[in-house]
């Protein structure tokens, strides 16, 4: 079987007893929010001032702060401060140097395995560990508004993301001891908080203009069932990009009238937030006006909302494109969809709006707060699946995923748009006489030659015992789980060779690196990891047990009383090892029970057999 | 050759052994009906998989209803408190039940599969052997390459698309008289059909996008 993918102490740490609460988390590229679902009421969690907005921005000072106090040191220190993380998730060293100039931030050495690291206030960080902070002050504010221990989420990503910033945002959850308990689309959570709300059918489309990224996805929701058919978009698109368009004007309008010197990043950062209030001023308004003030030198600005239109302009027009592209490709004109449901701030933007009413046919839905709605939704689908629930959200791949063959041609395995989970194989032969191993490197994206897609893990396959060319049978295996996750594997059919990897990212966090993450950010590393074994270990043995219980409750008279005997005082000391901490007794009383039931179980289907035979010849009385 | 499924010709089925409480679990079962525990996928077809007669003529609202009501029961969402084991299990389950629904959902998959369960192997997607279909392909071609704009496409498309559902109307008659020929030519014909609509709605897309 090819998804038994988890190592010993690696599975999400399992139910046990009287579990801290489970709560839905945004963790969004410009604000973060948490919220919580209890009996399907969701509530978003607010902190002492009654914001519900975190901004994903943090400080690192002599502290580490996070949120609205970490955006105000912007302007005094920004040299320590990061913001718009989310960007740089599951991004590589080399991804960054083409953008080396535009970001705001210095690049450091990378670490191991090439995954890209930051140098703020005098620190080396990963775009991990800066999303594991953010986390940490959401999970802490949940504790303080809830008065009880969390230690589990439901986590949103852009339906965009691909493998790289989805392990990346596990490793994150991880580090901050969070147990993921899922990655769900921030399109399929945003129509979750819709559809329990109104209980609607049909077609819905999702529009989604998050700080960072933008994502259409299209729904079939029916009788609970959520449905995704179809999903696009462009990781390099988002309400950012307004706030950079605008500041540029601004610097530009500055330049001009000659006032201050070079563009520093401090004023590169005034420049940005003082985009980002014209932005949100124009929403409601006709007219703004502000002052760009940085290192004494003032300069005036205003801006119509005419002139923000134009700014906006090539954004909203490369959305509305992609928009088309979705439901062409699904085959759906706008005019079956029975509503447009809005996500992420930048939706208020007006001309957003008008352009997708023009594109639509009707106006978008904006009743749930779009800056609040994923996580509403996030917070639902953590309550189902801790508490239960008769929703379901199936989901499919965003991108294709595939493999290089010869020439640098992509061999798509897994076509995007194909509901997870899912398992594709396909066979592959050697191309030269004795040929000994073959390498396999494994990419996503739509483009037919491999540079132009992402880079996603490279093995190798050796070991391959010589043959002549074409003769070997190669069968590669594409296993994508209910979080998107990807896991390749690769076996030689003629001499049962394999080799197997959890496919770690070209750009990821190696093990080592994620232990020695954890060892740093947890006093007790070690007791955390027995924990989690023990607790594995448990769940196992319970489960066991209920099973040796129900075959006693229902067979039970194939047993003589000292058989009977005998199995209970093995129960018993099951039962006497849960409620010890101890893992090895445990498993050795777990193992002993699964021992000494295989008699009992050895008889049972004995008679099961001689049931199905009797049903059988009576079946063939009735011929 | 017979494409419908004779289930009173089948053997009866013998119990396999719970993976969890060992005991007899009806090989049909998805849960132990001692223990309540989920087992793994078993090797059936698609049709079986679903709870469907076997057939090309199938209802897509059945198929639907059969393949939400199992994800219900069998989705991974559904063991997130469990253990590793059960949720590899719920896991396979999904992965069969995904892999049932997207080939009988629809009709050129659904053709392929049956053709294939009757033991043949799938056309070869780069050579067409039959010159009447290939003239009637190059025709096609020519037209939607001889569009100039959006609109020139989407008469392309429009002729496609109805000619689409009178091959499909003939894929069901074919496999309704137990026609292996003639069904294996007209779902090769809507294979290069589907394959010609795809292109020409890309292109469609690409120029109302202005690129």
């Amino acid at each position: 079987m090819l998804l038994d993918i988890y190592e010993p102490g690696q599975t999400p740490l399992p139910h046990e007893g009287e579990r801290g609460l489970a709560v839905g988390i945004d963790l969004g590229t410009t604000n973060s929010v948490v919220a919580v679902a209890r009996e399907g009421r969701a509530e978003v969690l607010r902190d002492e001032r009654g914001r519900a907005l975190l901004p994903s921005v943090v400080s690192y000072g002599a502290q580490v702060v996070v949120g609205h106090e970490a955006r105000a040191d912007l302007l005094d220190a920004p040299e320590r401060v990061v913001s718009s993380i989310k960007r740089l998730m599951g991004r590589g060293a080399s991804d960054l140097k083409a953008l080396a100039g535009v970001l705001p931030y210095e690049l450091g050495p990378a670490a191991e395995g090439g995954m890209a690291r930051l140098s703020i206030g005098g620190r080396l960080l990963t775009p991990v560990e800066i999303s594991a902070d953010i986390l940490r002050a959401l999970a802490a504010r949940a504790r303080k508004a809830l008065g009880r221990e969390v230690d589990r989420a439901v986590i949103t990503v852009p339906a965009y993301f691909d493998d790289a910033a989805r392990t990346a945002t596990r490793d994150a959850a991880r580090l901050a001891g969070l147990e993921a308990l899922r990655l769900v689309n921030e399109p399929t959570a945003a129509a979750l908080a819709y559809g329990l709300d109104s209980g609607v059918e049909g077609l819905y489309a999702v529009y989604d203009l998050g700080g960072g990224t933008f994502d259409f996805s299209l729904l079939r929701l029916e009788k609970g069932v959520f449905q995704v058919l179809a999903t696009g978009g462009d990781t390099a698109l988002g309400g950012d990009d307004i706030d950079h368009a605008v500041a540029e004007r601004l610097l530009a309008e500055r330049a001009a009238a000659g006032i201050g010197g070079v563009v520093d990043a401090r004023l590169a950062k005034a420049a940005l937030a003082l985009g980002r209030i014209a932005k949100e001023c124009l929403s409601s308004q006709d007219t703004w006006s502000g002052t760009l003030d940085a290192g004494g030198a003032p300069s005036r600005h205003s801006l119509s909302r005419a002139q923000l239109d134009e700014l906006v302009e090539p954004l909203v027009e490369r959305s509305i494109r992609i928009c088309r592209q979705v439901l062409s490709d699904a085959g759906v004109p706008p005019s079956e969809l029975g509503g447009c449901v809005l996500v992420g701030g930048s939706t208020r933007v007006p001309l957003v709006r008008r352009r997708l009413e023009e594109f639509l046919g009707r106006p978008p839905l904006g009743d749930i707060d779009p800056d609040e709605v994923v996580a509403v939704g996030a917070a639902l689908q953590a309550e189902a699946l801790t508490a239960g629930s008769d929703t379901l959200l199936l989901d499919v791949t965003p991108l294709s995923l595939g493999l290089e063959t010869m020439g640098g041609i992509v061999e798509k395995i897994i076509d995007r748009n194909t509901p997870i989970p899912v398992v594709r194989a396909q066979d592959f032969t050697t191309y030269e006489d004795g040929q000994s191993a073959m390498a396999i490197h494994v990419v996503q994206g739509e483009r037919e030659m491999v540079d132009q897609c992402r880079s996603l893990a490279r093995f190798m396959l050796d070991g391959i015992p010589p043959m002549v060319a074409g003769a070997a049978r190669i069968r590669v295996s594409f296993a994508v789980d209910a979080d998107g996750l990807l896991t390749v594997s690769a076996e030689e059919r003629v001499t049962g060779r394999q080799a197997r990897v959890e496919v770690r990212p070209s750009y990821g966090l190696s093990e080592d690196e994620m232990a020695s993450m954890l060892r740093e950010s947890l006093d007790n590393a070690q007791d955390d990891m027995d924990a989690r074994l023990l607790a594995e270990a448990k769940v196992e043995a319970r489960r066991t047990l209920n099973a040796v219980r129900a075959a006693l409750a229902a067979d039970g008279a194939l047993l003589s009383a000292g058989e009977r005997a005998a199995i209970e005082d093995l129960a018993s000391e099951v039962e006497a090892a849960l409620s010890g901490a101890d893992r090895d007794a445990v498993v050795a009383a777990a193992g002993g029970l699964e021992e000494g039931t295989k008699i009992f179980a050895e008889r049972r289907m004995d008679r099961g057999i001689r049931a199905a035979l009797a049903g059988r010849s009576i079946d063939r009385l009735e011929l | 050759m017979n494409l419908q499924h004779d289930i009173s010709a089948e053997p009866a089925p013998a119990p396999l052994a719970c993976w969890s409480c060992a005991g007899p679990v009806a090989p049909e079962a998805l849960f132990c009906a001692t223990c309540r525990v989920v087992q793994p996928p078993r090797p059936i077809d698609h049709f079986a998989r679903l709870g469907l007669a076997r057939g090309f003529a199938i209802d897509p609202r059945e198929v639907e209803r059969s393949y939400f009501s199992l994800q219900r029961q069998l989705h991974p969402d559904r063991f997130a408190t469990r253990g590793a084991r059960e949720k590899a299990i719920s896991q396979a389950q999904a992965v069969a039940l995904n892999d049932a629904y997207e080939t009988l959902k629809g009709t050129l998959s659904r053709a392929e599969y049956l053709l294939g369960l009757g033991g043949d192997v799938p056309a070869d997607d780069r050579t067409i052997r039959d010159p009447e279909l290939l003239m009637e392909q190059m025709e096609r071609r020519e037209t939607l390459a001889g569009a100039r704009d959006a609109a020139g496409v989407e008469t392309c498309i429009g002729a496609a698309v109805a000619d689409t559902m009178s091959i499909e109307a003939e894929l069901g008659d074919a496999f309704a008289a137990g026609d292996v020929a003639a069904a294996r030519r007209a779902a090769l014909r809507l294979r290069y059909l589907r394959k010609l609509v795809d292109e020409a709605r890309a292109r469609h897309a690409r120029l109302l996008g202005g690129e």
